[in-house]
């Protein structure tokens, strides 16, 4: 499909055509001091000539000096609050009279969102939750659900933040796929006055949409310019991270002493979890009523930093802050992949942003890494290099 | 070593025979027929499904998810026995607040259940070899399947041995079982305590110093191992000791389990999600990061 370029008010008729299909808006918006993603009324609530600055355990909004509507990155939140909700009820049941019990049958409607907004490397967050989620022998038939009524209007990145590093993880700066829409932000000339968008469509859903969006095809010229924005934002990233060898290099690297490093700063919050767009570990609690008549069994989020979710009988198997740590680290960046077939890292840096004690991912796996390459290379220089007299050496292993 | 077959699938069953579109995280509420204490902190269960409803056929080493009414729900291996899945039979210790409540459950009520789940004990590729069976404390329950599978086949396998140890004679699991068992004259049973109590004239001592000495053929081997996770280890090392392969000995783990069906993230094991490629593991499998420690 041709890319078309719209002006800013095609945004408002976006909301519009989407509200008039049922769907619930969910984008970003400016919320106690913070751009967060909540449901919006229109267009003009997103946070328009904002922006953010970013570092490690460091968050803050400011002003720009446009009227960009997407001039930031991302949020302590994630759509993964929408799509496997912080709290969810799975089931209800009651006790009868003789000692047994029966789950209720409960009417359930299926949220339907239009997610605004949506970054490439969440883009590809929600891509690995599917495969957490869905492809599995057993499926999460609330996600399954969510996800599949769910429309995503994606915008691809100019502006990379000062903890992204999407570049590296090649999620971003732009979306290849996974999106109803994609939309580029491009400012007005001379900065002054709205911005313009280019719109890729990704569905046949999407594209049904076009007819009330307005807009024209976009000139080769406008289309050669978002590229060039978008190739510039790869080179501009606050982070990277050199992915080489790296799932080798940390599978090599529990014993590695210099998880201590990050162990001794780490509060076990568990901020990095949750910011997390791809943490998905959840813990259910079971209650009743106060007559005991009714039990019911809540999913929450949970954190891999606590010492409950290792927990059984005689305690739990990751006491150390140490194994914590490295457990998180480890299945983010190498484990995952066994399990699911795909990193579980995205690079959008929100575990560096909302870390109160400023841990960068980025710096800790880059140390142990190296030290795993060293450590690898004595080895093989061990193996390789005759002793003095001749024998080879034999304490190689 | 044994092929990786369809023994050890990945993924699971649904939860009940015939019903695969049930949503996985809801539980069938079954029916106690029977419950009665083993020894002192033990406890047998056994369950029949509600009406309109079988059990699902089960292989040796799965386990299902059962659920105290408001109180909640725990992973406990089924210690029945395979060819008779009409009776769907739990052994577990009372350990914490559910398998406290689940004690104190009465005939006739009811618990959630969820399963069967998980890998299996390798009973099958077993067949033609020396099995090996080796259990700690509260670590028969799950392998007694395999036993009554195999004994129900004893023509298909060679050797047949069981080499269990508890920390006293009171905490031995099964203990009329274990001497209907020791009366098989092609079943060698040897069972050894941590410490001797009352008119006990046994093997006294680990199970390690049981594996050294009993008259295994490291290359018709397979061997089954279930207990605390130390002394799996400690069991592993004298069988690789005695040349019997990582690759043909078997261990079944624990970890927490919230989900059991790969959904939660409690129960990984490094690159593993125990509930999905466990909890019977080759030992190869996971013999590295068991030595690591909190992995």
């Amino acid at each position: 499909m041709a890319v078309r370029r719209l002006e800013a008010a095609a945004l408002d008729a976006l909301f519009g055509a989407l509200r008039r299909r049922g769907y619930t808006l969910v984008g970003h918006t400016l919320h106690d001091g913070a751009i967060v993603y909540d449901e919006l009324g229109g267009a003009d609530e997103l946070p328009i000539g904002w922006t953010e600055v970013q570092d490690a355990g460091h968050y803050r909004v400011v002003r720009r000096d446009d009227a960009a509507r997407f001039g930031y990155t991302v949020g302590p939140h994630a759509w993964k609050r929408f799509l496997h909700p912080p709290a969810l009820r799975l089931w209800r049941a009651e006790r009868d009279a003789d000692g047994g019990f029966e789950l209720l049958d409960e009417p359930h409607e299926t949220p339907r969102y239009a997610f605004i907004g949506v970054r490439p490397c969440d883009i590809k967050a929600i891509g690995i939750q599917d495969r957490v989620f869905m492809g599995g022998a057993h499926v999460d038939l609330d996600y399954q659900a969510r996800r599949a009524a769910a429309f995503v209007v994606a915008v691809h990145c100019t502006e990379p933040g000062g903890t992204c590093f999407c570049a590296s993880m090649g999620t971003g700066p732009r979306a290849n796929a996974g999106f109803d829409l994609a939309l580029t932000e491009v400012p007005p000339p001379g900065g002054r006055g709205d911005p313009s968008y280019l719109l890729e469509v990704g569905s046949e859903r999407g594209g049904e949409l076009l007819a009330e969006l307005g807009g024209r095809p976009a000139r080769d010229d406008e289309i050669a310019e978002g590229d060039r924005r978008l190739t510039e934002a790869a080179g501009r990233m606050g982070r990277t991270l050199d992915t080489h060898g790296l799932v080798e290099a940390l599978r090599r690297s529990l014993d590695n002493s210099r998880w201590e490093e990050p162990a001794a700063r780490c509060l076990a919050c568990g901020n990095c979890t949750l910011a997390c767009p791809t943490c998905f570990c959840n813990t259910v609690e079971d209650t009743t009523d106060l007559t005991g008549a009714f039990a019911e069994r809540t999913r929450r989020w949970d954190s891999c930093f606590t010492l409950d979710l290792s927990y059984i009988h005689g305690g739990p198997v990751r006491t150390s802050m140490k194994s914590r740590y490295r457990q998180w680290a480890t299945h983010k960046l190498a484990t995952w992949q066994e399990q699911f077939g795909t990193s579980g890292c995205v690079g959008c840096g929100r575990c560096i942003t909302w870390c109160p004690a400023a841990i960068d991912l980025t710096e800790e796996v880059a140390v142990i890494a190296a030290s795993a390459q060293a450590r690898a290379t004595r080895r093989q220089a061990r193996v390789t290099q005759p002793v003095a007299g001749g024998k080879e050496a034999g304490d190689a292993a | 070593m044994l092929p990786r077959s369809a023994e050890t699938p990945r993924g699971a069953h649904p939860a009940l025979a015939g019903a695969p579109h049930l949503d996985p995280l809801r539980t069938v509420p079954f029916r106690v027929s029977a419950l009665h204490g083993d020894n002192d902190d033990t406890f047998t269960l056994e369950l029949t499904p509600p009406p309109g409803h079988d059990v699902a056929p089960f292989e040796p080493g799965q386990f299902n998810m059962l659920y105290v009414f408001g109180v909640g729900e725990v992973p406990i291996s089924i210690s029945g026995d395979p060819d008779r899945p009409e009776v769907l039979v739990h052994t577990t210790r009372e350990v914490g607040a559910v398998t406290r409540a689940m004690r104190r459950l009465q005939t006739g009520d009811a618990i959630g259940v969820r399963g069967p789940y998980g890998t299996s004990w390798p009973v099958g590729a077993a067949e033609g070899r020396d099995v090996v069976l080796i259990a700690g404390g509260i670590g028969l329950p799950p392998l007694r399947p395999a036993l009554y599978h195999v004994l129900a086949r004893r023509e298909r396998y060679g050797r047949v041995m069981l080499l269990y140890g508890a920390r006293t004679p009171e905490d031995l699991m099964f203990p009329n079982e274990l001497a209907e068992w020791r009366s098989h004259f092609d079943l060698e049973v040897h069972v050894t305590v941590d410490r001797a109590t009352g008119s006990w004239r046994g093997n006294v001592g680990v199970v390690t110093p049981i594996v050294k000495r009993a008259p295994i053929d490291p290359r018709r081997t397979v061997a089954m191992v279930c207990g605390p996770e130390v002394m799996i280890r400690f069991a592993c090392e004298e069988l690789a000791r005695r040349g019997v392969s990582p690759q043909d000995t078997f261990v079944s783990l624990e970890r927490n389990m919230k989900c059991a069906v790969g959904l939660c993230g409690h129960c990984q094991l490094g690159p593993h999600l125990v509930c999905r490629d466990g909890p019977v593991f080759p030992f190869d499998q996971v013999e590295r990061l068991l030595d690591h420690g909190e992995v």
